[in-house]
């Protein structure tokens, strides 16, 4: 069984809405900074005024490796992820493909849900050329 | 306007210095009982007791169940627990606690039974960690596949080829062959590397740092007091150290890649220090895999950005080089407990004694960095023999 996330009181919305199929990226409202892991204050000036602000739902791929183990529940091969989301801030996460020895650094990925259960897992998949 | 801390350049000594007496598999003995060992070793390397030592510092099991163990009746404790460089830590934190005197003689250990598990609380990042909720749900296998994630980016960015970052390791093995204590010796090429499983392309098992039992520890004190002890070895002497971090998971880092944390650490090591990287004889760079040297010696300065690849090309960190590294063989091939940082310290400390096995000519001034986690904390040492005073 693979495993889920569990949540702790300051990243649980931010999970719960993935769960509901939206991704979300905090931003403080007192300076506007986005950031990423979810948490109640603010990285950059302190403030505790968070929001949770709809992602676009696109990035680049940092950099990845291609697992050729894996854990109990995974099928290797697959390419495991840094991605840059378009608001700034990064997550990592599978990028789903074929061929993830053909990836490349800065490929453009969109956001995808892996269901698990009750829950969902957020990861990428490439996004072709004119979409 | 002086460096921060300048003042306890010199100020402390490690006065005795060991690893356990076996190192690889050593399925009787638990962790507790290899810091032991070490710490035993240790005292008897500057001929001191238990009695004599007034703080511990540990990581991996509480400084408190050290004590304990030992009969050692502390007045000062450091649990630090940054990884594998928490001993570089613990160091800089004996300077600060010695030289206002808070204690006296701070004994540091280490002891791991990576490869037995003895005595070990299993590992698995905690559910509720930031590993736990970020990384772990997309199915790494574990640090092979979390430590080298930047590599790629990195070859895109500074254009590492496959065969530069193999080269890691093989002039690593060429250290390991003169170190009888080095688990690994025979020599391995490229190919070798290339031929060996893929773990995480494009990480091969090569790439990788073995995985084994053992223990270091280090006695510290003021200089002051080491000038007045009848040691067997020459004291070492601190010139600086810096420590630095950041998050505990590869999405949070500033940089896929560079080390925020060696690069602040590194600066306030060598500023308090005073060395300048010219002057330095020898090296130590953490290498849990192969590239960690690569991102190492350029966030220390050592070299400019991008230039790493080709400098452990040209032989400058290999036997005969100018910048001799990793002379035990390193984590790669000598040994690598879980948490690698007081090897590190120990080969350097070797050096500046003059009794390594793979013995560097006329090292006077040393650099050990250590890394833990994923890049998540950093800590460097700068240390020197009298000369150096
Ligand atoms: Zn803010």
């Amino acid at each position: 069984m693979k495993p889920v996330p569990l949540p702790t009181p300051d990243t649980q919305e931010w999970f719960d809405r993935i769960d509901a199929g939206e991704l979300t990226v905090p931003r403080c409202t007192a300076c506007a900074s986005f950031f990423l892991h979810p948490r109640s204050s603010c990285p950059r000036c302190g403030a505790r005024a968070v929001e949770l602000i709809p992602a676009a739902g696109t990035g680049v791929l940092l950099s990845f490796v291609v697992n050729h183990r894996a854990p109990a529940g995974f099928e290797a091969p697959y390419a495991l992820g840094v991605v840059a989301l378009a608001e700034g801030p990064r997550l990592t996460g599978i990028v789903r493909t074929d061929a993830p020895d053909r990836l490349e650094v800065d490929a453009p990925v969109r956001v995808a849900f892996e269901e698990r259960g009750e829950r969902r897992v957020v990861c990428f998949e490439l996004k072709e050329a004119g979409r | 306007m002086s460096a921060r801390g300048a003042g306890l350049r010199g100020a402390i000594a490690i006065v005795g210095a060991a690893e356990s007496t076996d190192l690889g598999k050593i399925p009787d003995k638990s962790a507790l009982e290899l810091h032991v060992d070490a710490a035993l070793n240790a005292l008897a390397d500057c001929g001191l007791t238990p009695a004599d030592v007034d703080g511990v510092a540990s990581a991996g099991e509480l400084p408190n169940d050290v004590a304990d163990y030992l009969g050692i009746v502390p007045e000062y404790l450091d649990g630090t627990n940054v990884g594998g460089s928490s001993y570089m830590l613990h160091v800089r934190h004996a300077m600060a606690a010695i030289s206002a005197g808070l204690c006296e003689t701070v004994l540091v250990t280490h002891g791991e039974s990576g490869r037995s598990r003895i005595g070990m609380t299993p590992w698995a990042p905690a559910p509720q960690s930031f590993m736990g909720q970020l990384e772990v749900p997309h199915g790494p296998v574990g640090a092979p596949s979390l430590f080298p994630m930047g590599v790629r980016r990195y070859m895109a960015e500074y254009g590492m080829t496959r065969e530069q970052l193999a080269l890691v390791p093989v002039v690593q093995r060429q250290w390991a062959a003169m170190n009888p204590r080095a688990k690994l010796r025979d020599p391995i090429t490229v190919e070798d590397v290339f031929a060996s499983p893929v773990i995480a392309d494009p990480v091969h098992l090569l790439h990788c740092c073995l995985v084994t039992d053992g223990g270091g520890a280090l006695v510290l004190t003021s200089a002051e007091r080491a000038r007045s002890l009848d040691l067997p070895q020459p004291p070492v002497y601190v010139l600086g150290a810096g420590e630095s971090s950041e998050s505990s998971v590869v999405s949070g880092l500033e940089s896929l890649t560079s080390s925020r944390a060696i690069r602040i650490g590194g600066e306030r090591a060598l500023a308090q220090s005073g060395v300048a990287h010219a002057d330095v004889d020898h090296l130590m760079i953490y290498d849990a895999f192969a590239h960690v040297p690569v991102y190492g010696l350029e966030d220390l300065g050592f070299v400019g950005r991008g230039e790493a690849p080709a400098f452990i090309e040209d032989g400058h960190t290999a036997p005969g080089g100018s910048l001799p590294m990793n002379t035990n063989g390193g984590g790669l091939s000598y040994t690598h407990t879980g948490m690698y940082g007081m090897f590190a310290i120990q080969e350097s400390v070797r050096q500046v004694r003059g009794t390594a096995p793979a013995q560097v000519d006329g090292v006077d001034v040393s650099v050990c960095t250590g890394v833990g986690g994923m890049f998540m904390s950093s800590g460097t040492l700068v240390l020197g023999s009298a000369a150096t005073l």
